[in-house]
């Protein structure tokens, strides 16, 4: 049950990126066309599920010689070390995989909702949001995961409304940006309508 | 002198980072639920800028080109380190608000993006003064997004109440609010920048 | 100057060095702050209980009593009880939030602090401040016990008005004040049931909030972690 609430909060009531505001640059940098959304939303659930473990491991050991304090730098430096050898690893047993979200994987370490999110579940922090979450790395990875679905969620969406946008006649100064950012707004909107369920 | 001038200006004006290089997303949207957060952050952001590009323009050419984006992002996580345990000792109300999003200056694109596009390339001098440029200009836009976002949400600028808070829209306040004024803002900088 | 050649010894070598400074700087500056860091973090909670408890000169906080989520931390002052800051959590619109409440001797709320909280901002935030205006009757609930004023909201027949447009965090903010109430009292009938033999008469007041309690109800939720000390 409590695995149920940690996906639909993750997901749908504190998505990634309507309510959280993790990983807003890829969110409108690579949604023009649902295609290359639906490659850098499963780039992202592939490295930040796997991302997630390590860190927390990691974690555990830096906590236990006192260096806590090293978190955000050996966090980054793992994140970036580990984006290059899923690319490499990639390359060799799936070459099918690997042309599909090849192009993704560079642009993914200066995503933030790696970063943000490997640091909410090492801190354990993220089990505030949903009710009966105790932590602990099986939780924790559950929750990684459902949060990258969210956000491959919000990116495929976000890209079909600006498929269809990209036909409209938009006020010069709000053309590009603005409306998008517009747009998100609306749909962040709807996304409050889910507050309050977990 | 002139080049100083423009070099420092570059960044508050031409290229400001949010409003026209539309970098640092993250940060802009969701730490401006008020004019004093939106600047807190934006000051943590631009100590970050200055102290690294001020390093790495020292480094520069003690660092081999193969694994300069490493080294770079090491000394970017140092200063980000820092700032958090400056902030956790001597402001801990700050720290507490802006939570999560201190670690993520690390991943600004602002940051590495200076780091890479001016520092490596610039004397000392010169990348400090862009930091604080580009830095200054971040800074403002935060601060002005937070002052919309206060004032239209809660009906207070900088904390002092202009009208009562009932009358406040707070939508501005919540999220959707946050993309929609970043939104209206960047349309009316486009407007007048040309 | 020219750029140092990308051979393997320049750069094993460029990139340890930097590592090693900045792990030596950041190390150096851990140490450094250290100790503000904790002493924030103590006072922070010192100044909690100091301001949701009344103000008694020379009073005394005994060693906080920890379990469930919930600690106490009960004040006296020679040797008699004259209040408790208890601090809860309880699941409320945006996630889980805590709050520190404080009792006077008579179990009546003398005031209450929100710790950390997610609720939206503008509607179930209100929380931190709502419930201790005092020019609103209704939707006050300081100087109020939860064994004479039933601490539900109005809309579930309780005595007390919710947050407008926000009854789910008004509940649970509801809720968390009745739990701290309920370890309080749990925790001082422990207490009593320690000492009575020694000296009832002096204890008559905590007895007696104590006695109201126990018509109401007694969760046993409450495990001491280490007893307290009583002269």
């Amino acid at each position: 049950m409590v695995y149920f609430l940690i996906i639909i909060s993750a997901i749908f009531v504190n998505n990634i990126v309507f309510s959280q505001f993790l990983g807003i640059c890829p969110f409108l940098g690579v949604s023009k066309k649902i295609d290359t959304a639906l490659g850098m939303g499963a780039a992202v659930t592939f490295v930040l599920t796997i991302a997630t473990i390590i860190t927390y491991l990691l974690q555990l050991l830096l906590n236990r010689y006192g260096l806590g304090f090293l978190q955000t730098i050996v966090f980054i430096l793992v994140i970036a070390a580990l984006v290059q050898m899923i690319e490499i690893v990639l390359k060799k047993i799936s070459p099918s995989l690997y042309q599909a979200l090849g192009v993704f994987l560079p642009l993914i370490t200066t995503n933030c909702c790696i970063l943000g999110v490997a640091i909410l579940v090492a801190d354990g922090t993220w089990i505030s949001k949903v009710p009966g979450a105790e932590g602990g790395l099986l939780q924790g990875t559950v929750y990684a995961f459902a949060t990258a679905v969210g956000f491959a969620l919000a990116l495929v969406l976000f890209a079909g409304i600006r498929e269809q946008l990209a036909m409209s006649k938009v006020p010069k100064a709000m053309e590009g940006t603005p409306i998008a950012l517009l747009t998100a707004g609306l749909l962040a909107m709807a996304f409050m309508g889910f507050s309050g369920v977990v | 002198m002139n080049k100083s001038l423009s070099t420092f200006t570059n960044g508050l004006l031409r290229e400001n980072p949010t409003f026209v290089l539309v970098l640092g997303m993250c940060p802009t949207l969701a730490t401006t639920t008020s004019a004093i957060n939106g600047m807190s952050m934006g000051l943590a952001t631009m100590f970050v800028l200055v102290c690294s590009n001020i390093v790495i323009s020292l480094l520069r050419n003690l660092i081999p080109d193969k694994v300069h984006i490493p080294a770079y992002i090491v000394v970017i996580a140092s200063f980000v380190t820092m700032v958090q345990l400056l902030m956790q000792a001597y402001l801990p109300a700050i720290y507490e608000t802006l939570g999560l999003f201190i670690p993520l200056i690390v991943v600004n694109c602002i940051v590495l993006g200076r780091a890479e596009a001016f520092a490596a390339k610039n004397g000392v001098g010169l990348s400090a003064l862009d930091g604080l440029g580009m830095g200054l200009g971040f800074t403002c836009a935060l601060t002005v997004l937070g002052a919309v976002r206060e004032l239209l949400g809660s009906g207070a600028c900088f904390g002092v109440h202009l009208y009562p808070d009932n009358y406040g829209m707070l939508i501005f306040v919540l999220a959707p609010g946050a993309f929609i004024a970043l939104a209206y803002l960047m349309a009316v900088v486009n407007k007048l920048r040309k | 100057m020219k750029r140092l050649e990308s051979n393997l010894r320049n750069m094993a070598l460029s990139l340890t060095i930097v590592a090693l400074a900045a792990a030596a700087l950041l190390g150096g500056l851990y140490t450094l702050t250290k100790e503000p860091i904790d002493k924030q973090k103590a006072e922070k909670q010192q100044k909690a209980i100091l301001s949701v408890l009344p103000v008694i000169d020379g009073m005394e906080i005994a060693e906080p009593v920890a379990g469930d989520g919930i600690i106490i931390y009960s004040a006296s002052k020679d040797g008699q009880l004259v209040g408790s800051a208890v601090q809860t959590e309880e699941n409320g619109f945006g996630g889980k939030f805590k709050v520190m409440v404080g009792f006077d001797a008579e179990g009546n709320i003398a005031g209450y602090e929100v710790l950390e909280h997610q609720e939206t901002p503008g509607l179930g935030d209100h929380m931190t401040e709502w419930f201790k205006n005092a020019d609103k009757e209704h939707q006050n609930i300081i100087g109020k016990s939860p064994a004479t004023t039933k601490f539900e909201v109005s809309k579930d027949g309780g005595e007390v008005d919710a947050i407008t447009a926000a009854t789910i965090s008004s509940r649970a903010f509801l809720k968390a004040v009745q739990k701290a109430y309920d370890a309080a009292i749990a925790a001082n009938n422990k207490v009593d049931a320690a000492s009575s033999a020694t000296a009832i008469t002096e204890k008559a007041e905590a007895q007696e909030w104590a006695d109201a309690a126990d018509k109401s109800q007694n969760p046993e939720n409450v495990k001491p972690v280490k007893e307290e000390s009583h002269e």
